[in-house]
């Protein structure tokens, strides 16, 4: 009913609704080159997503290339035709995520567990090669195909020191080293210099990729236990993997014996050392099916910081909404009075903080309340260290809001008053009301109708006001004891933290929190839908 | 004796009158002018820390110590990251993402105003809903959408302007709305007229409907662009690399390499940034309070 409720501008089934027509020339033409553009970029992605075994972003592309012909092609799916550019981007880059996350908050990804457990022990193999007595010696040069020279993939042209025949061994990253079996190399003395269709770094760029060239991992026939490490810009060596995995009892060997045993830290599985941590703080990816959740329901000091962040992300978002919305009302009332002259001079300079870009706004108000040369307490000749206690920043933090609203609440609230017609004062006033009564009886009520939807409408913006906290306190200050949380962290800020903070990124868990945050989120879209509906039929 | 009286009288009548003013109209004088100190101060005091060389942050006073254009020279000449870089990422950013979104928005607009189709209702109110969740709450997934995207394809990876933009893209019907709104008070008949002299779907759109809905394009597409400008949360995750930088990420950067040294030259950044933005503003004024109050709400 909401949505027809208006009859007469209600499409009417049949006499309006067009039909497509014999296309006109230069029509078809567009058409054409742009069905034929969305084919060439499938042709082109679609091998490459295989290569990289990117099988969702696989099935998005095939999807929207298959969509796009079907809707297009044809003369039929009229309202599709419109209807798919915005649907496609929604689905692909909201729905999808918010999938994923739900997908993520059963698992324990994260930073030290993002691959499989093959891919992982390897990389521990591969980053725990020493060099043996008897390990052979090659020359090195490092090469890219077309790629980019600082980011690869890069290719390892090697001669073993000792072979008198110079034969070229080519190795890639995740591949075993082989005879190099492309056009012939330029070999100076004894180490490849040139070769056709690649690019070879130079030493300086060499040192640049470091990092790169240390993670590669290539192999040498015969197994991850030993493979190739660059040693220098022109030497590498063949070395051998300390670590050993023991696959019969699914544990891991280190040449002096030590054991590590897969068995679970935390939510997950890893190989744990003899200090009770995973091996080198690495996991794999695995599912962990609800602990993620039950971690943060049941583990009391968890559940207590989220339920901190959660009423202090209300307490923030109704302080927001109501005082910015008091004082632009006050202040509407106080100057739309038509004694007041310069009424359009004082609208455009109280709209001043609405049309500053808000992080520009909020990045100064946080230079403002620094402790040492802030405005704040240099204004009123105080030494208060807004952000270092949490009362104090949380103040900091609902003023800064406050400057920065109440422009648009008083914009709004001058625009409804306005259209109060004046017969309703009149009418109050001729029935014996006063002035401040007829304000709070007559003005009050009617104009909170009229803007109660921007009131729930921004309350849900400031649900989720990400900025307003992170530009300006950055969450702090830190809360002793407490395990992510600043104490000016809302629920989104803190979910930010724990996925990307400093110290160990969670993706699980914070997805987990964030599946939290959708629901929440949730209750209050559908808390904002009744109200704007039954406000709808009030009036 | 009687001329006194009524000079006294006089007198008491205009004190009267003017204690009646006060009470009636001046103090609403007196609470504009401290809003105005409130919302001034500020604003004239990062102006003077972007013109002191000193930025302001040694003195106790609260003026500037000198007026020079040290700070904007620094900026401009690139040495504390690359403003003028920024500057550009942030506009190319700003534009392909609203015209798009208004594309999108327009297009979806026209088939949920004026085409009948099953579903129709449930996708609206679908749409309504779903827009709700800002994607920021699938930051950790749209992560890892984008480090996988990157790898196949390195224009739109992270630290890259195209994945930015390909990302923010999730609002791409955000402004379904206003334009929808606006759409629903047009006179049907119109495109009936249209559709009666042979015109096509796509023609009664593009050649009736969308010219008469430019003033209302105009007011979204200046409020998303300036919401846009403020984009920080995912720009900050994907734009790693200084030259594919926005300003909220540069800025914040700045500031965050050291509050103490950086304090002028963000304020040179802060003012170089605004000031377009509020010009726009004053000179669009009445179309913006207008599209704000039928219910947008700026970031």
């Amino acid at each position: 009913m909401l949505l027809t409720s208006q009859p007469s501008t209600d499409p009417s089934p049949n006499a309006s609704v067009p039909r497509e027509r014999n296309t006109t020339l230069p029509g078809l033409i567009t058409k054409i080159i742009f069905l034929g553009v969305v084919l060439a970029i499938g042709v082109y992605a679609v091998p490459l997503l295989i290569h990289y075994q990117m099988w969702m972003w696989l099935g998005i592309m095939v999807a929207a290339v298959v969509l796009i012909f079907v809707i297009y092609l044809t003369k039929r799916f009229i309202p599709g035709k419109y209807l798919f550019p915005g649907t496609a981007f929604l689905s692909v880059f909201l729905i999808v995520p918010v999938v994923l996350t739900v997908g993520y908050s059963f698992t324990n990804f994260g930073d030290g567990s993002r691959s499989s457990k093959e891919a992982m022990i390897a990389a521990v193999q591969t980053e725990s090669f020493k060099r043996t007595p008897d390990s052979p010696v090659y020359t090195l040069a490092v090469g890219v195909e077309g790629g980019d020279v600082a980011d690869g993939p890069y290719t390892l042209f090697l001669i073993a020191g000792d072979d008198p025949s110079q034969k070229v061994l080519a190795g890639r990253d995740g591949e075993d080293l082989a005879a190099w079996t492309g056009q012939a190399p330029t070999i100076t003395d004894g180490r490849v210099t040139a070769v056709p269709g690649y690019k070879l770094l130079t030493a300086r760029q060499i040192n640049d990729a470091w990092a790169n060239l240390q993670a590669m991992a290539v192999n040498v026939p015969g197994g991850s236990e030993s493979g190739i490490k660059v040693q220098t810009p022109t030497q590498a060596y063949e070395g051998k993997s300390s670590i050993r995995y023991d696959k019969a009892n699914d544990q891991l060997v280190s040449d002096s014996g030590q054991v590590y045993p897969n068995q679970v830290v935390g939510t997950a599985n890893c190989f744990v050392a003899p200090d009770g941590k995973c091996f080198q703080g690495k996991s794999w990816l695995q599912n962990v099916g609800t602990k993620n959740y039950s971690r943060l329901l049941t583990d009391s000091s968890i559940r207590a910081q989220f339920l901190a962040a959660f009423a202090w992300t209300l307490i923030f978002s109704l302080a927001s909404v109501g005082l910015t919305f008091l004082l632009g009302f006050f202040l509407a009332l106080t100057l739309n009075d038509e004694r007041v002259r310069g009424q359009k001079a004082w609208r455009a300079f109280l709209l001043l903080p609405y049309a500053i870009p808000g992080m520009i706004s909020l990045l100064i108000w946080s230079q403002f309340f620094n402790k040492d040369f802030g405005l704040i307490n240099q204004l009123f000749g105080i030494d208060v260290n807004w952000f270092g206690d949490q009362t104090l920043a949380k103040i900091a933090v609902i003023l800064v809001q406050i400057w920065m609203g109440f422009p648009y609440m008083f914009v709004v609230c001058t625009g409804a008053l306005q259209s109060i017609p004046g017969d309703v004062k009149e009418a109050a006033r001729i029935d014996g009301s006063t002035g401040l009564s007829t304000t709070f009886r007559i003005i009050m009520p009617l104009l909170l109708i009229s803007v109660a939807p921007l009131l729930v409408a921004s309350f849900a913006f400031n649900f989720n006001n990400f900025n307003a906290i992170q530009l300006l306190t950055q969450g702090g200050p830190a809360l002793s004891g407490q395990f992510t949380r600043g104490g000016t962290d809302i629920l989104i800020s803190m979910i930010y933290k724990q996925a990307f903070g400093g110290s160990g990124t969670d993706f699980g868990f914070a997805s987990a929190m964030s599946v939290l945050l959708f629901i929440l989120t949730g209750v209050l879209a559908a808390v904002q839908f009744r109200i704007t509906k039954r406000l709808e039929n009030l009036t | 004796m009687s001329s006194s009286k009524t000079q006294t009288q006089i007198h008491r009548h205009s004190a009267g009158a003017r204690k009646r003013w006060w009470v009636e109209v001046g103090w609403r004088y007196i609470i504009g002018l401290v809003m105005v100190l409130i919302v001034g101060v500020p604003v004239l005091y990062i102006i003077g820390v972007s013109l002191d060389p000193q930025g302001s942050t040694t003195g106790s006073s609260v003026f500037p110590s000198k007026i020079t254009f040290d700070n904007y020279t620094t900026l401009l000449g690139g040495s504390k990251g690359p403003f003028l870089r920024w500057y550009l990422n942030t506009l190319i950013v700003c534009l392909v993402v609203t015209v798009l979104q208004i594309i999108c928005s327009s297009l979806a607009a026209y088939a949920f105003s004026r085409l009948r189709f099953t579903g129709r209702r449930v996708g609206i109110l679908a749409l309504l809903l779903i827009m709700m969740f800002p994607n920021v709450l699938a930051i950790i997934a749209l992560y890892s959408m984008f480090t996988q995207l990157g790898e196949a394809f390195p224009i739109f990876g992270l630290s890259t302007i195209a994945g930015y933009v390909l990302c923010l893209m999730g609002g791409a019907l955000g402004q379904v709305w206003l334009v929808k709104g606006t759409l629903d008070s047009i006179p049907q008949s119109l495109d009936e007229a249209a559709i009666i002299d042979g015109a096509s779907h796509f023609q009664v759109f593009s050649r009736i409907l969308f010219p008469v809905l430019i003033p209302i394009i105009a007011t979204t597409a200046m409020l998303a662009f300036v919401g846009i400008i403020s984009e920080f949360i995912i720009g900050s995750m994907f734009l790693k690399s200084a030259d594919s930088m926005t300003l909220a990420v540069g800025l914040y950067g700045l500031l965050q390499g050291d509050k103490t040294a950086n304090y002028g030259v963000f304020a040179a950044g802060a003012v170089m940034v605004s000031v377009p933005v509020v010009i726009l503003f004053l000179f669009l004024q009445r179309y913006i309070v207008g599209g704000a109050v039928a219910g947008a709400v700026k970031g």
